[in-house]
């Protein structure tokens, strides 16, 4: 059986992401070991907390060059909120963290409209309505979907990110996760 | 700008959801994952969980009750009540809570704001503040503390809140509609999300605050039924605020 794996870091709130994937029938692992991140059907990196504190996490376990290597490889990794955010080269976070760059693109702080970005807004193309909760926002060449203009959406090779929590999202965001890996 | 928010807010002690006219007065009400579940099912945008017991046994019973919501539940759902310290704050996280909201603590100790932001990020922490004549209170409400509401909301901003939960006293249980000449000082003052709070009697004073703030929490004007939510979103969006959609049917 195809398991998923979601990469530990230290950050907070991954209980929320494995209730969302067993609600969808799949069973998770939490685990920051290099060889699993490199074998796994399915890697999620979840994202609550600092880019900084999550950064040296990854970089002390090996977890950040098992994930290069994954997807040099070509094997699917989904990144959430800060996991969309630690994919991207650097982040303005915490005055200027380098992130994994497995994709070209730079995170800065939402300056429109109320900060932090909280609730339920329009995710375009999709015509969908997804749950946000973030101060900053990625910028990059492969943004695929957004909302109210900012990056909701990025898809480059293996890896997908979204800035929305889809665990968090009601049925729409289990629908979307559910799709998202049967994909692979 | 995300749509604007509709919030039930569940009291919860020794693992039940209540409902008190006086605290001496509470009925049980119902579970809190089933109830949880109505509401989401409802249509709530998010959930707050109010624990009113503020014991060290209620404290153990409600990260167990925490950890069942957030199993079953697929929307945000924030959790106050007794939060004195970041391991408090961090016990509610790590069970599934998507965020805190602290009151007295934060007054008595406003560091804590910013030692929770530092671990769970700014979105984590709401601070919630009672205010009775423009006064902030705390310990539910008992206890003037002597500061001005707009003023302590700033200064909960500056310290990393990245939320503010206003409850009027004076209106709350009135049915008379939110304070909405303090609801727009205070979102006035910080750049963070404000959630309106007391004195709901209809969807016309949902729709009324929905116009001035970007969140409300609806507490006795869904009478503790989950199957009022669905009619209080129509009558909400007939009163001319448009709320998220819920979303296509599954096929």
């Amino acid at each position: 059986m195809s398991e998923t794996l979601i990469v530990e870091y230290g950050a907070g709130n991954t209980h929320s992401v494995r209730a969302a994937f067993a609600r969808i029938g799949e069973t998770t692992r939490l685990s920051a070991d290099p060889e699993e991140i490199l074998s796994a059907a399915y890697v999620v990196l979840p994202g609550v907390g600092s880019a900084r504190a999550a950064m040296t996490h990854l970089n002390a376990t090996g977890a950040a060059d098992a994930l290069r290597a994954r997807f040099a490889a070509g094997r699917p990794i989904l990144g959430i909120c800060l996991g969309l955010q630690l994919a991207l080269e650097i982040s303005e976070e915490d005055g200027g963290v380098e992130t994994l760059a497995l994709l070209p693109g730079r995170v800065v702080r939402l300056t429109e409209g109320r900060v932090p970005r909280l609730g339920w807004a329009m995710v375009e193309p999709w015509g969908e309505a997804f749950y946000f909760a973030h101060s900053f926002v990625a910028q990059s060449p492969h943004v695929s979907a957004t909302s109210d203009g900012v990056t909701a959406a990025v898809s480059h090779g293996s890896f997908t990110g979204v800035q929305f929590h889809p665990e968090k999202s009601g049925p729409t965001g289990e629908r979307w996760l559910a799709s998202c890996r049967s994909l692979v | 700008m995300p749509f604007p928010r509709v919030i039930p807010c569940l009291d919860v002690t020794g693992g039940r959801v209540v409902k008190g006219v006086s605290f001496k007065e509470l009925r049980d009400v119902g579970d809190p994952v089933e109830l949880a579940a109505a509401y989401s099912d409802g249509g709530a945008d998010e959930l707050v969980f109010l624990d009113i017991t503020a014991t060290l046994e209620g404290a153990r019973t409600m990260v167990d009750v925490v950890r069942d919501v957030a199993d079953a539940l697929t929307i945000p759902f924030t959790v106050g009540g007794g939060i004195r310290s970041t391991a408090d704050a961090a016990r509610l996280i790590e069970a599934g809570a998507d965020r805190v909201s602290i009151n007295s603590a934060a007054i008595a100790r406003p560091e804590l704001i910013t030692e929770i932001a530092e671990l769970f990020g700014s979105q984590a922490v709401v601070v919630a503040i009672d205010a009775g004549g423009g006064r902030v209170h705390s310990h539910g409400g008992t206890s003037e503390v002597g500061r001005d509401v707009v003023e302590w909301a700033s200064e909960a901003v500056r310290r990393g809140a990245g939320e503010i939960l206003l409850t009027s006293i004076e209106q709350d249980g009135r049915r008379s509609g939110y304070d909405l000449t303090l609801t727009s000082a205070v979102r006035s003052a910080v750049a963070v999300p404000v959630i309106a709070s007391g004195g709901a009697g209809s969807a016309q004073h949902v729709a009324d605050a929905l116009r001035v703030t970007d969140a409300a929490l609806v507490a006795s004007i869904v009478h503790d039924d989950p199957r009022q939510l669905p009619a209080l979103r129509r009558d909400i969006e007939a009163a001319g605020v448009a709320l998220r959609p819920l979303g296509k049917e599954a096929p």
